[in-house]
């Protein structure tokens, strides 16, 4: 086995130093009727690298993947170019082999790196501070509506319609136990966002609001009289941010006064990955550090009087304070860390700024294309580099049409709202910096193909 | 002096030494400031093309302040991340002991697995024909851990093992609510990780406290009677989570009689299975009666920890529990498709008590792949040897250390794949925080300090399985070393390290003033 050093002699002479006289003793303490007669027969036997590589490589060839299709998916995950170096520099083994940094005298490029981190989102975010990440987006939201309640004392959650329902489904999961009464309806294919009746909404008794920005359709809502209604009445509100390059062009939530902002990071430095892993962001006013759930990186010296920086404020955390811990979080997603802090680096403000502008042109100018398609309408007035179309008929079906010519044409609002039949012929349409105005013109062929099939076996 | 016939000299020449340089650099230890102090808002690593002519949709809510951000080339980005990297212990540097976090070699043929584009560049929302495969290697991996543990099924998308301690402890929750059963209590060892009790309180459930008897385990006949203290029919316990092997080292021995103890009672017993890299191929958790385990993919199946995380924790459930799992998750028919049963069609596979959605997609996809490769790679034959040498190795450290060293539990038999020592024997002001600091010294990351938190001063040392004797018996050499100096009363141990990149750090400063963000020293000084 080529991952296992010891060599029979090896064991031989170890049980030897032991006093045991064989494997088998070592495990004397496990009971009769858990001890088994040899490896399990269910499955197969060690196999060489080649093997497993030929083996995995085949199921990987079965599935159609982003970079060779004309690909506009988005809905919380979106394909962004990522520069070779960020891969290159995540895979040096003192940053993927390394374990939380614990031990700060031997983990300071971990913890430096969290700090710049920890900065890079704050700013984006327009926050006084930041946490060392969660596990993903829909986590984190899901972490800031308890965090919330602890600060509030309150258990009324006001959840815009445009909120990733994944995200939504998350947080009435953790409403099961926290016993919060979540307030949310789906969305309406409308150019409006609901900001109006969440104002409208907010009483004595709420916990917080928690709003998408962008929204799950795209649109873009300015929250500042939303934020001042909440503030007035003591609730929180959350923005979530699901495409953190928007922020490159559109104003911070912070800066529209966002009490606890979380957002997904795959976008920059983290590739789709079919889901996983990704990086939650996780930034908020100062006043509420100590309610954080999640590391935090500080700065500090060393006996020398040296600058460094550790792990602070544990007394948070479950391994401190154990059921009396802000949330039972441990491993969260330090790697997608880095990755996201080192695309940030080699962006910087002017590349973000620039990466944003390409962005919203591109999709703009999309927009414009596919709703010349005949029966194709667009939805929103507003948007950044995503956009809602409504088609003549189920979306759910023309993206199946349409993935079967290999174009995948973005998410039907079907598959994320089973259950709201007014939304079936709403599609989502991303369109980042990879799409070429050739991609577009494949996709809007494709639409007017499948739309016309469609309207034809309608009956008149 | 010795000189060749250009005047170079060719052996070192006395000097007197200076440790003190004008860079502060001391050769290939480089300092390397803030990226905010060396970037700026102009510099960038990137070449983007034009953004073509087009009307502006943001309505009005353009960015036009600045955002704050530190850019750089392309070189010195490389740079900066470089010189970071080197200021890290890793495993790929040397024996990372540290106890309960399993840090075994991480395979490389995992990462280039991960990164085929197929795996990789895939959207979680693709229509599913499109993805067919990437549905198998999840199905494949679900197969082989119900096959490892002899359960009957398996929550895929927890994101590490505290998120599946949730997962599981929901399912336990939702199972006895589906019974009309409202339990209050979550019983949880005084040796548990911290995660625990966490988790159960997070989940709203009050956490108790199950005594350990004198040998390091569970005391029984203790649970029996708190299980039975609210008489026939009437228990509040919901559940309890044991970790076995325990935190101590040690294989719960009642193992089955403490399930059959709680399923009587009529509750669920949760296993941590952040310690199954002790058992893996050789002993199933479900022939001892458990209900639901998480599996830490980050420990056990070698995906890397990445400075902390991202990890992965499916759930192994029991046929009581499984219909009460979280959503998504695959499923395979008898014509061979793998399906991905989501909200929509839940009900079409038989799913409509679950207790909903723990996250965005479908789980660590990027940590199944480097998990499945493990596991093919290893086979039954190879996880069995896994196990085993896990445990040889940490037995062997065990009775390596315990003439130096305090082994709490060195007579409570064998341990099963970490050693647990204690700072009882050292000399008066000498502490375990010695002991760690002073391996840093000789070039080890140290064990695991002050856990368990039963043991005074806890050592828990965890080699792994792929560690050489010649690498276990140099480690062993240094810890000895260390040991007698600390039980001497060396003073000079209170400075370790020294040959780090830090001293050791001020963490309560940092604590009392956090400073959790970079800001301009203009800034910063205002704020003072």
């Amino acid at each position: 086995m080529r991952y296992l050093p010891l060599q029979p002699e090896d064991r031989a002479a170890m049980l030897a130093k032991i006093g045991a006289p064989d494997i088998d003793a070592l495990f004397a303490d496990v009971p009769e009727v858990a001890r088994l007669d040899g490896p399990i027969h269910q499955l197969p036997d060690h196999a060489s690298e080649m093997a497993v590589e030929r083996a995995l490589g085949a199921m990987a060839r079965k599935n159609l993947t982003a970079g060779d299709a004309p690909f506009f998916l988005g809905c919380g995950a979106y394909k962004h170019h990522i520069p070779a170096s960020v891969d290159h520099l995540i895979q040096r083994g003192e940053f993927l082999t390394a374990y939380t940094p614990y031990q700060p005298e031997i983990a300071q490029g971990t913890l430096q790196m969290l700090f710049e981190f920890q900065t890079q989102v704050a700013r984006l975010f327009g926050t006084d501070i930041a946490n060392a990440s969660m596990y993903d987006g829909s986590t984190a939201c899901g972490e800031a509506i308890v965090m919330a309640r602890r600060i509030t004392k309150r258990g009324r959650v006001l959840m815009s319609s445009g909120v990733h329902p994944h995200y939504v489904a998350v947080a009435k999961t953790m409403a099961k136990f926290t016993r919060d009464e979540i307030d949310h309806r789906d969305p309406a294919l409308t150019a409006e966002t609901d900001i109006t009746a969440l104002i409208a909404a907010i009483d004595d008794d709420t916990s917080c609001v928690v709003v998408q920005y962008p929204d799950i359709l795209g649109r873009i809502d300015d929250m500042s009289a939303l934020a001042e209604k909440a503030q007035a009445h003591k609730a929180l509100l959350i923005a979530v941010v699901t495409e953190p390059v928007a922020l490159g062009a559109i104003k911070a939530p912070g800066e529209m006064g966002a009490d606890i902002v979380v957002g997904e990071g795959q976008s920059i430095g983290v590739g789709l990955n079919f889901g996983g892993p990704y990086v939650g962001l996780f930034a908020c006013k100062e006043k509420y550090v100590r309610q954080m759930p999640g590391r935090l990186c500080g700065e500090t010296t060393d006996a020398e009087g040296q600058r460094g920086y550790v792990l602070t404020l544990s007394t948070r955390e479950q391994h401190i304070r154990r059921e009396k811990a802000t949330s039972n979080i441990c491993t969260n997603s330090g790697l997608c860390a880095l990755a996201f802090s080192i695309h940030m680096t080699l962006l910087g403000e002017k590349g973000l700024r620039d990466l944003a502008a390409l962005n919203h042109a591109k999709a703009v100018k999309a927009a414009e294309r596919l709703s010349e398609v005949p029966g194709v309408e667009l939805v929103n007035d507003t948007f950044f580099n995503e956009f809602t179309l409504k088609l003549p008929s189920d979306a759910r079906e023309a993206v199946r049409h349409l993935a079967d010519r290999e174009i995948l044409a973005g998410v039907s609002l079907g598959r994320l709202f089973p259950h709201a039949s007014e939304l079936s012929n709403g599609i989502v349409v991303a369109v980042t910096e990879v799409a070429t105005d050739a991609d577009v013109e494949q996709l809007a062929d494709g639409l007017a193909s499948v739309t016309q099939n469609q309207r034809e076996e309608v009956p008149a | 002096m010795s000189m060749n016939r250009e005047g170079r000299p060719t052996r070192p020449q006395d000097a007197e030494a200076t440790s003190e340089t004008f860079t502060g650099n001391r050769a290939l230890m480089l300092e390397e400031p803030l990226l905010f102090e060396i970037g700026d808002a102009t510099l960038t690593g990137v070449d983007l093309e034009a953004a073509p002519q087009a009307e502006s949709r943001l309505g009005g809510l353009e960015r036009n302040r600045p955002i704050g951000l530190a850019g750089l080339s392309e070189p010195e980005t490389v740079r900066h991340y470089t010189r970071l990297s080197r200021q890290n212990y890793a495993i790929d540097l040397g024996l990372f002991p540290l106890g309960s976090c399993t840090m075994k070699h991480n395979p490389r043929l995992n990462e280039k697995v991960a990164r085929m584009p197929g795996f990789a560049d895939v959207h979680p929302l693709q229509p599913v024909d499109t993805v067919r495969g990437a549905l198998e290697v999840i199905n494949e991996l679900a197969f082989w851990l119900i096959d490892l543990t002899g359960m009957d099924g398996v929550a895929m998308s927890p994101k590490a093992g505290a998120h599946g301690e949730l997962c599981g402890i929901l399912c336990i929750r939702a199972a006895l609510e589906a019974r009309g059963d409202a339990r209050e209590v979550i019983l949880v060892p005084e040796s548990a990780h911290g995660t625990n009790p966490a988790t159960a309180a997070f989940a709203g459930y009050r956490v108790e406290n199950i005594p350990a008897n004198a040998d390091g385990r569970v005391d029984l006949e203790a649970l029996k009677e708190r299980l039975g203290k609210g008489g026939e029919g009437d228990c509040d316990v919901a559940g309890v989570m044991i970790t076995n092997p325990n935190t101590c080292g040690l294989f719960e021995r009642d193992m089955k009689a403490i399930s059959d103890a709680v399923h009587e009672a009529g509750g669920f017993v949760y296993c941590d299975g952040a310690n199954f890299n002790a058992i893996v191929g050789r002993v199933r958790p479900g022939d001892l009666g458990v209900d639901a385990m998480h599996i830490n993919l980050h420990k056990t199946f070698s995906t890397p920890h990445g400075g902390g995380g991202p990890g992965s924790g499916p759930v192994v459930l029991s046929e009581a529990l499984c219909p009460y799992g979280p959503i998504p998750f695959t499923a395979k028919t008898k014509d061979g498709v793998v399906h991905l049963v989501e909200e929509e069609n839940a009900a079409e596979f038989d799913h409509n008590d679950s207790f909903g959605r723990m996250v965005a997609f479908h789980g660590q996809m990027g940590m199944f792949t480097r998990a499945l490769a493990y596991m093919m790679s290893h086979g039954a034959d190879g996880l069995k040897q896994v196990a085993e040498d896990a445990v040889l190795n940490a037995n062997y450290v065990l009775r390596s250390l315990e003439d130096v060293l305090d082994a709490p539990f060195g007579k409570s038999g064998p341990c099963m794949h970490e050693a647990l020592f204690s700072d009882k024997g050292l000399a008066d002001g000498f502490s375990t925080l010695d002991i760690a600091k002073a391996l840093i010294d000789e070039g080890y990351h140290p064990m695991t300090m002050y856990f368990p938190l039963v043991v005074h001063g806890a050592m828990l040392v965890e080699p792994t399985e792929t560690e050489s004797k010649a690498a276990l018996d140099q480690f062993i050499g240094a810890l000895r070393s260390v040991a007698a100096r600390a039980k001497a009363g060396d003073k000079s141990l209170h400075a370790a390290p020294v040959h780090a990149p830090r001293r050791r750090l001020d963490e309560t400063a940092a604590a009392r003033k956090p400073v959790l963000v970079w800001r301009e020293p203009e800034v910063a000084e205002a704020a003072e």
